[in-house]
């Protein structure tokens, strides 16, 4: 066990992967020499040699056509986009080709391919370093979007993702890379060394694609979030004194309804949480799925607390993220008879 | 005054945006700005004309040793590399020096594309499927590549490259269950016909979305040289194709870490209904992108199946010593129209593909058998036969298996198929779609 952030905990699945497994290589724009803007593959080309690290040219398109090709060879390709905001030119990469190549070839070729994105805002990025396009590749057959919210999460499913035979986009929540950020934008951020998802073990582990954790127990309302919004949702909760339930889904597809549908059986109440823009953003889905399983045991009608559906605004970041008191907006409506 | 104009050129705030009033453009005294939209020399009514092309002679152009610099290839990519004269001899340095066996194998492969393509064609006609895709004029472009490969070389096609699967042997019967999603089909009737894909024969899955597999082959190519591998990979695109951005990353990743790699254009001056002007094929070959990305180029006359074999075998020695990719641009015609769903006489002059200076890649090689000595017009029609008779034999194969179905309720394959491989696992939504339309199809059987 060592305590980790989420970057090393994301380099360390990294380390574990490339050591295991000759067939994991890692690509993309300063991943190489430099280890990466956020130094998440921070020592591999130094131990693993370049022709398995290596940088590539600021082509998106290029990073992702040739690791789907690199996969369809045999390869476990790791690919990073530097940013989740410039993901767009290989979007067709993703949703025509590594999504359906499995299923064009009925099973004969697969694409073993993990991309790794840094995503959502909360670091003064301004519209092109804040983005969380999660929706978008939830909406493509074939694509499996996990997003992982703490450390412990994060090397185990990045783990998961590499030894998985289909692609997997890798959202890695940035603004909690150092820390657990609780919404409290003025406040002085955390370190990960005090929480307990920041216990990493230091070998091979791995956390399931698809399962859900309820990371908070509770009788009254059952909250929905994943990455940066599961803390920003907790210390809302903690904050209004609500007894709610809150899931940390992880992955989104495909999304752990069980554990999703149990809860609001038993709370009858539910608020769903994300940092994308509201309209088609997956609270939607979730929003969709919860009333048609759990229609008669609702009290009240399902919430949500998303970004608003505007760009994300460089200067105005605090009042566009969806902080406490846009959460406790809708736990409020939520609890209401 | 001036400022009254520059105010009356931005439209108000909240006014419609729109080009300015040409009477209050500055500089109204300088020459009017024009749009160049590129047109091609014909168009139906007109009669074919091909008095641009420069053709250079069989054999005059040098071959560089496949180790030369990438810049000693680029007059390379302004010329045609031809071996096939006018009298069907082989001449001058790129002459592959092939075996009269491997050539007369060569001509029956190509005869075997072109009568598959014409009993396809027809099938589709016939409605026994949905669509259909010809290489008539195109058959070298595939076929003597195939042959100047490995066989374990993995080629990454576009959907007119059939003359690559017939030259490593496959069986058509299989191609046809595919064009016929029927119960044979190995896609499970999942893909467009004619986009096979068959892994053991070095053929990777067509998309049917263009481009896209030319950095996949670029990957493909990367993922060999990392595993220390001795194969290389073979892509194809079409020179309206070329204008796609993964056309420019795959020749940039390609170059930049040396890939091994062949990157084929087919230029067969057509996309659909827009001549090879609308790619950018007025301003230069197509060949020619090698030379700002730095890497080798060749063009090569696609008509010529001995110029295709040099050609690919000299990039395929190259690559496969660590000297990185080549890009050739296979010059042809595409004789017939884009695919079943197209009518070129809409568009371009009627018999154009007849009068292409550089022939027809069959007559050629034909020709060039009989000034060997190796053939005469007896033996070619016999092949012909034997050819026709193969195909069809294989047809009536196929059809055993049924032919494209239009139906609510009955399928070839089993419906339940349907959601398999979307992942290596099945999730739980897709369970549970797949058990609800199961119970759809139940009740409309009843």
């Amino acid at each position: 066990m060592t305590v980790m952030n989420m970057i090393q905990a994301i380099n360390s699945a990294h380390h574990v992967m490339m050591e295991a497994d000759d067939n994991v290589v890692a690509l993309g724009e300063d991943v190489g020499y430099f280890g990466g803007v956020f130094r998440a593959t921070e020592g591999l080309q130094r131990k693993y040699g370049r022709s398995r690290v290596f940088d590539t040219p600021i082509s998106e398109g290029g990073i992702m056509g040739v690791a789907i090709g690199m996969a369809t060879y045999g390869l476990r390709p790791v690919a990073e986009i530097q940013f989740a905001d410039y993901i767009y030119p290989g979007f067709d990469q993703i949703v025509s080709e590594a999504a359906r190549i499995r299923y064009r070839t009925a099973g004969e070729w697969c694409v073993p391919l993990t991309i790794r994105s840094p995503y959502g805002g909360g670091i003064f990025g301004g519209q092109t370093h804040s983005q969380s396009p999660e929706a978008l590749f939830a909406h493509i057959a074939g694509i499996t979007t996990v997003i992982p919210s703490n450390p412990y999460d994060a090397k185990g499913l990045l783990i998961s993702a590499i030894e998985s035979n289909d692609p997997v986009v890798f959202f890695e929540p940035k603004r909690i890379y150092n820390g657990p950020f609780d919404g409290f934008f003025d406040r002085p951020v955390t370190p990960w060394a005090k929480h307990v998802a920041s216990e990493v073990p230091d070998g091979h582990y791995t956390v399931p694609i698809g399962k859900a954790q309820v990371v908070r127990e509770g009788e009254a309302l059952t909250v929905v979030a994943y990455g940066t919004m599961v803390h920003v949702v907790l210390a809302a909760v903690e904050a209004a004194g609500i007894d709610a339930e809150v899931i940390d889904l992880r992955t989104i597809v495909p999304v752990d309804i069980e554990t999703i549908e149990e809860s609001v059986k038993k709370t009858g109440r539910c608020a769903i949480v994300h940092e994308a823009t509201r309209t088609a953003g997956f609270g939607a889905e979730l929003a969709a799925l919860v009333q048609e399983r759990c229609f008669y045991h609702l009290e009240a009608p399902v919430q949500r607390a998303t970004g608003w559906d505007t760009p994300y605004p460089h200067s105005l970041e605090w009042a566009y993220f969806p902080g406490p008191i846009r959460l406790g907006t809708a736990f409020k409506k939520a609890l209401e008879d | 005054m001036a400022s009254k104009t520059d105010r009356r050129n931005r439209p108000a705030r909240g006014g419609p945006p729109g080009p300015p009033d040409q009477a209050s453009v500055r500089g109204a005294n300088r020459t009017r700005l024009s749009l160049h939209v590129p047109e091609p020399d014909g168009r139906p009514g007109d009669e074919p004309d091909f008095s641009k092309l420069v053709i250079p002679a069989a054999g005059s152009v040098a071959r560089p040793d496949i180790s030369a610099a990438a810049a000693d290839t680029h007059p390379l990519c302004f010329t045609l590399v031809r071996v096939l004269d006018e009298d069907g001899q082989a001449v001058g340095p790129w002459d592959p020096r092939l075996d009269a066996e491997t050539l007369k194998r060569m001509l029956k492969d190509m005869m075997t594309v072109r009568a598959f393509d014409e009993r396809m064609f027809r099938a589709q006609r016939q409605g026994k499927t949905s669509f259909y895709m010809k290489s008539l004029g195109e058959e070298a472009v595939a076929v003597a590549a195939a042959y100047a490969l490995d066989g374990e070389d993995m080629c990454f096609p576009t959907y007119r490259q059939q003359g690559l699967l017939v030259a490593r042997g496959y069986p058509m019967v299989e191609m046809m269950n595919q064009i016929y999603s029927n119960r044979g089909d190995r896609l499970k009737g999942r893909q467009l016909p004619v986009m096979y894909s068959d892994k053991k024969k070095g053929f990777f899955s067509i998309s049917g979305n263009l481009a896209t597999q030319y950095p996949q082959a670029v990957g493909w190519a990367m993922g060999s040289a990392v595993k220390g591998d001795s194969r290389i990979a073979a892509a194809w695109i079409g020179d309206g194709s070329t204008a796609e951005g993964d056309f420019h990353s795959a020749v940039l990743f390609a170059g930049i870490y040396r890939a091994p790699v062949i990157l084929n254009v087919v230029n067969n001056q057509w996309a659909i209904s827009s001549f090879s002007g609308i790619a950018g094929g007025e301003l230069t070959t197509f060949a020619a992108r090698a030379v700002g990305y730095g890497i080798a180029g060749l063009r090569v006359d696609g008509n010529d199946p001995l110029a295709v074999y040099a050609a690919t075998q000299w990039a395929a020695d190259r690559a496969r010593s660590n000297l990185g990719p080549t890009l050739i641009e296979m010059f042809t015609y595409r004789v017939e129209g884009h695919s079943t769903s197209d009518d070129p006489s809409a568009y371009r002059p009627q018999g154009a593909g007849k009068k292409w200076p550089l022939g027809d890649p069959i007559e050629r090689l034909k020709a060039h058998l009989v000034s060997l000595g190796e053939w005469d017009d007896g033996r070619h029609e016999e092949l012909a036969k034997e050819v026709d008779t193969e195909v069809r034999a294989a047809q009536k194969e196929a059809e055993k298996l049924g032919t494209l179905v239009a139906s609510t309720i009955d399928f070839p394959q089993d419906v339940s198929t349907m959601f398999e491989d979307v992942f290596e696992e099945m999730p739980w939504h897709l369970k549970e779609q797949q058990a609800q339309m199961i119970a759809e199809l139940e009740a409309k059987k009843k």
